[in-house]
């Protein structure tokens, strides 16, 4: 069975030509396994979300390749990738439309990867399958399907995204730092969601987290990257028993520096 | 009341022209100014269609086509040869002069003395100055409804995500691009079959009748919204209509006032400024403290 996703020398740089000019992916190859749940780390500037948006087809690599599921889809734009990932953002407020209302929003999400035609937008038989799934958020939301999700906290609509990701069943999840703009309390919440929908519905996922106890806490795969590279890659067993310190002696082993960003180690 | 009924007639009339414009400017975030080119090529197709004996009615329909046309022009400019869309939209607009000039022949079509959609109205026995309102009144409910209809199918959503979210469109895969041009076409065409039923109503086309449109058409959208705020869809375009009425009427009073015609885009500039800086105006006296979150959201507060 051929994985899930499979980039092989994938190089990105921005403003080329210019004196801004940064290397930011040097060479990543990853595979990704169907039920993997990877959390990836790194300090600012690793390339993180440039990894991200490399996969889900924000803009086009300068080098390398990548497949899903044995498809060849280094050149395919955004929208086409979109019938196979599912993506939450960083920003509560990118991930859904602030104008609709919830339903219209997850009627949106429900035609993922979808022809759109003039059928109605939100049907009946959709509607009751929003609220049920709005259920299992025990935010109150499913008695407020006509409010605009604009008025909803960041929490909640971050909560939503994620629901809304995972309406049509993604061949991968990803998760852009997804909590990393909400309260300690509100941040809790998305987690424990997002656990018990990727858990539930086994979904192959990847998380970028900014905080080590998480990347290590959650998902069966650990990544860290450093300046490009991938430093440190690690599962299963090995990834359980792993803690703060021996990641750190591990990434000074493979990257040669030591991390010094307090942000990381310390949240 | 010779003034209430004259210009709830030509608000009607002009108020589709500004829910056309609505579409771009408050869905899609886009201000297309296609539209003083669609304007009058919508009244240079209709009149030089009754001229040539074409029935009224298939005259107006055959400018929403060509106003959908130049609605495409710009859309592709704009999105897939990457022009800004108020460049883009210049760009056509200044093309279609031309065009209008050739489809005309000449700078002015006249259309006394034939056969227009309000003479076919009076010949079912309905008084010469209701003609324009029952005219415009059954196309700007038809508009609406149709468009009611559209923006809450599966397409109208994606066209309504899209205006407020592109990159979240995208990544759940609707086609931005395709959306886009679907808007486009949808607000040049009532564009232009506005401009269409303007010139049957004025008895003339001309070339220069683009000209401060959007202005106009702006302008009943921003009052429409000061009076009435947070409204949904269906609701929000009947206060275009209303908008659309009520600057009429000021338009009329203020010629009452024995004002040169020739001042009054003065005046329409004026009151543009004045309704899209009101939200601006209004908020100390609600009490409310100025936060700049408050603030910012001044004229785009819908």
């Amino acid at each position: 069975m051929s994985p899930v996703l499979e980039m092989k020398n994938i190089h990105k740089s921005f403003e080329i030509g210019t004196v801004n000019e940064n290397h930011v992916l040097k060479g990543i190859d990853l595979t990704i396994h169907e039920g993997d749940f990877i959390t990836i780390i790194g300090g600012n500037g690793a390339g993180k979300s440039t990894l991200m948006n490399s996969i889900a087809g924000s803009f086009p690599v300068d080098q390398g390749k990548i497949s899903l599921e044995g498809k060849d889809i280094t050149n395919e734009p955004t929208m086409k990738r979109a019938k196979y990932i599912g993506r939450v953002f960083q920003d509560p407020r990118m991930g859904t439309a602030s104008r609709l209302t919830i339903e219209e929003n997850m009627a949106v999400a429900w035609k993922r990867g979808k022809k759109r035609g003039f059928g109605i937008g939100v049907k009946d038989e959709q509607r009751h399958s929003f609220q049920e799934a709005l259920k299992r958020l025990d935010l109150g939301l499913e008695n407020r399907m006509k409010m605009e999700i604009g008025l909803l906290s960041g929490g909640q609509r971050q909560a939503v995204t994620l629901l809304m990701a995972s309406l049509v069943t993604p061949k991968l999840l990803l998760l852009d730092e997804h909590t990393a703009a909400l309260d300690p309390k509100t941040s809790q919440m998305v987690l424990d969601l997002t656990k018990k929908i990727v858990e539930e519905e086994k979904l192959t996922t990847l998380m970028i987290t900014h905080n080590m106890e998480q990347a290590i806490q959650y998902g069966n795969r650990l990544i860290m990257l450093n300046e490009g590279n991938i430093v440190v890659d690690i599962a299963g067993e090995e990834k359980q028993h792993l803690t703060i310190p021996d990641l750190l002696e591990l990434f000074h082993k493979n990257s040669g520096t030591i991390l010094n960003e307090d942000a990381l180690i310390l949240s | 009341m010779d003034i209430l009924l004259s210009s709830t007639s030509q608000g009607l009339l002009w108020s589709i022209m500004a829910i056309g414009v609505y579409l771009n400017f408050r869905i899609l975030n886009i201000t297309d100014l296609t539209a003083e080119g669609s304007f009058p090529l919508g009244a240079a197709i209709t009149a030089t269609l009754i001229v040539n004996g074409i029935p009224p009615w298939i005259a107006t329909l055959a400018a929403l086509v060509s106003g959908m046309l130049a609605g495409v022009i710009s859309a592709v400019l704009h999105t897939k040869l990457k022009i800004p869309s108020l460049i883009s939209g210049i760009i056509t607009m200044t093309g279609l002069y031309s065009i209008n000039l050739r489809i005309m022949g000449k700078a002015n079509v006249n259309l006394l003395g034939e056969s227009t959609l309000m003479r076919t109205v009076e010949s079912l026995g309905i008084k010469s100055n209701l003609s324009t309102l029952v005219v415009g009144g059954i196309v700007t409910s038809l508009v609406i409804l149709v468009l009611k209809a559209f923006y809450s199918t599966e397409t109208g959503l994606a066209i309504r995500s899209t205006g407020d979210n592109p990159s979240m469109s995208e990544a759940n895969g609707i086609n931005t691009d395709k959306m886009e041009i679907i808007s486009y076409m949808l607000c040049n065409g009532l564009i232009a079959m506005a401009g269409g039923l303007i010139a049957q109503d004025n008895g003339f086309a001309d070339i220069s009748s683009g000209i401060g449109t959007i202005v106009i058409a702006l302008a009943s959208i921003v009052i429409g919204e000061v009076i009435f705020r947070h409204l949904t869809f269906a609701k929000r375009l009947m206060t275009i209509v209303i908008g659309s009425v009520l600057y009429r009427l000021m338009l009329s009073l203020v010629l009452e006032l024995n004002v040169d015609p020739q001042d009054l885009k003065v005046f329409s500039a004026i009151l543009l400024t004045v309704a899209l800086a009101s939200p601006l105006v209004k908020l100390p006296n609600k009490g409310k403290r100025k936060t700049p979150q408050v603030k910012k959201k001044g004229a785009t507060t819908i």
